[in-house]
């Protein structure tokens, strides 16, 4: 007796790790910075030295508080820190400071295009937000690796450094669902200007819940969590992986084992991670060193009417008002550097798809082939926006802008005056077109005679002969225009 | 009462090591503490909320200023052993 192959759903949920981009830790007055030499950002309060009393940065606060607010959350009326215990080496303490039962901010969502269909979107539920500190780096004999080194080294400089963790609904169905959703966070959290997002450095980290489930089966599988992805794209592979690891074990009859399993991005497959039964018995207390909190409406109004227009409302907005495709509007709205560039472009005068177009193509061009960011170009949108003027007044062709845009890139400037000093104005003077004209019908008796034989597709190839005698500089709708008159003048003659 | 299992339980958790003649001392002492304690329950606490900290303040934070530690020198000796810049600690898996 065969059955029907079973047809399987993933069951998925992140939490996600961000650092906040403060200039000092969490609870003490010390420097946050990447890559210092170690240890040389630590003071008694983040060593956890006896007698010392950690103060809450209003500024992690505020953070935390315009995060939760960007995320559709509730910001809890009462809320306050915790102490969570366990014993590792990069912990100076012996316990973190965090959130547990009271989260700053709780039941949001983050809405999300849906990457089997951009056109669509999806809502992907946030269970909580909470703000903690960070622990410190170990470096494992002289590697990061762990295997064969007798001893580790720590460095502090990243102990109590602010994050908050951001624990999504188990919404996601894909590995590439959870892909876009962390990218969206990051947009998010990025526009907000509350964290840089960088995944090399660590300031955004993902860890995944996983488990399989027939799909139409109400309950969940068992879930296993994956760790140690750091891009977007080892979080899509490692989630692939994982299904497809979990539906064969399912189906060959084994049982799927509740644990952690490591992403190797080398080997491209998880492998699991034993860690010790009891190790998650966290003894959670409320920390008597620092005072709850208990926002009021004022400073909750007043964050509030801070916050920007976030990724979402710009896509919409850019499609719908603007009139922008899907496409130009996610190259756009990705980076809220590239976003806010093109919308000075606009505000200069420039029509929104022209400066879409110039944007996302030569300009985005050159900055991917120089690898430069758009604050390292002399360009400034007025000066593009000037140059888009002059294509869509006639002025200039279109080939002509192409021509000036790499010294307004590199050197900066009037696009006017480049215009002027390299003589690319587009010729638009029909008397001096009408001359043209004439020596071109003149040079080419072989093709007019054509012409007046009825091979009226000739009229390409005067255009042609036009742009090249001006140096391509012909306006080409006048240049159309009076070639029509003059060839019709020509066969009228015959 | 606690039993001999949940003393062990207590101290892995906190790192202790302990005999088996302070397994039963301590399942003693603490199983007395815990009673003592367990006095409360007579009392109905329904309608008290939980006292976290016994100060009544509430939003307590600085702004984010940076302020260097002059101590880097004297924090790093303090440790246990020191290797370069880091402190060297056992390798735990």
């Amino acid at each position: 007796m065969t059955s029907a192959p079973l047809e399987y759903e993933a069951v998925i949920g992140l939490e996600t790790h961000c650092q906040l981009r403060t200039a000092t830790k969490i609870f003490c007055a010390c420097a946050t910075e990447f890559g210092s030499v170690p240890n040389t950002q630590v003071c008694p309060v983040c060593m956890g030295y006896p007698g010392v009393l950690p103060v809450l940065n209003q500024k992690v606060l505020e953070y935390a508080v315009k995060a939760g607010l960007a995320l559709n959350c509730q910001i809890a009326a009462q809320s306050k820190f915790d102490r969570k215990q366990y014993f590792y080496p990069d912990l100076p303490k012996n316990y973190q400071i965090s959130q547990y039962d009271l989260p700053i901010a709780y039941q949001g969502s983050l809405e999300i295009s849906d990457p089997a269909d951009p056109q669509r979107s999806k809502r992907i539920g946030i269970t909580r937000l909470h703000m903690e500190e960070d622990a410190g780096k170990l470096v494992h004999g002289g590697s990061e690796r762990l295997a064969g080194s007798t001893y580790s080294l720590a460095d502090y400089n990243r102990a109590g450094v602010p994050l908050v963790e951001i624990v999504s609904e188990p919404d996601l169905r894909s590995g590439a669902e959870a892909a876009e959703y962390a990218q969206e966070l990051r947009r998010v959290l990025r526009y907000l200007g509350v964290s840089d997002g960088n995944m090399q450095e660590g300031s955004l980290r993902c860890d995944v819940n996983i488990s399989v489930r027939p799909r139409g089966q109400a309950t969940f599988g068992t879930k296993v969590e994956i760790k140690n992805m750091n891009s977007f794209n080892a979080i899509q592979r490692a989630i692939e992986y994982e299904i497809e690891r979990q539906i064969s074990a399912l189906e060959q009859g084994e049982a799927i084992v509740q644990e952690t399993r490591l992403w190797d991005d080398a080997r491209q497959q998880t492998l699991s991670m034993r860690v010790k039964e009891g190790s998650s018995d966290y003894r959670y207390f409320p920390e008597p060193d620092l005072a709850p909190i208990c926002l009021g409406t004022e400073v909750l109004d007043q964050w509030r009417s801070d916050l920007p227009e976030l990724p979402a409302a710009k896509r919409r907005r850019y499609q719908e008002v603007l009139g922008l495709s899907a496409y130009d509007t996610r190259v756009l709205t990705d980076d809220l550097e590239v976003a806010q560039f093109f919308e000075a472009t606009v505000a200069a005068g420039a029509p929104p798809k022209a400066a879409a177009n110039w944007i996302t193509q030569d300009i985005s061009a050159h900055l991917n082939r120089e690898k430069l960011k758009l604050a390292d170009l002399s360009l400034t949108p007025t000066a593009l926006a000037e140059m888009i003027q002059l294509i869509e007044g006639g002025v200039i062709s279109n080939a002509a802008g192409k021509e000036i845009l790499p010294d307004l890139l590199t050197q900066g400037g009037s696009p006017k005056d480049l215009v002027a000093q390299k003589g690319l104005g587009q010729v638009s003077d029909p008397l001096v077109l009408q001359e043209v004209i004439a020596r071109v019908l003149t040079d080419n008796p072989r093709e007019l005679e054509q012409y007046r034989g009825g091979k009226t597709k000739l009229l390409g190839f005067f255009v042609g002969q036009v742009m090249k005698a001006t140096g391509g500089r012909a306006d080409p709708k006048l240049t159309n225009e009076l070639l029509r008159t003059s060839l019709a003048a020509a066969v009228a003659q015959s | 009462m606690l039993d001999r299992e949940q003393v062990r339980k207590v101290a892995l958790l906190a790192r202790l090591q302990i005999t088996p003649e302070e397994e039963a001392k301590l399942a003693l002492d603490l199983g007395n503490i815990l009673d003592y304690i367990r006095q409360l329950n007579e009392l109905d606490t329904q309608a008290v909320p939980p006292t976290n900290r016994a100060l009544e303040t509430v939003n307590v934070s600085r702004p984010d200023q940076l302020s260097i530690c002059d101590q880097r020198e004297a924090i790093l000796q303090a440790g246990p052993a020191v290797e370069g810049d880091f402190f060297r600690v056992p390798k735990i898996l």
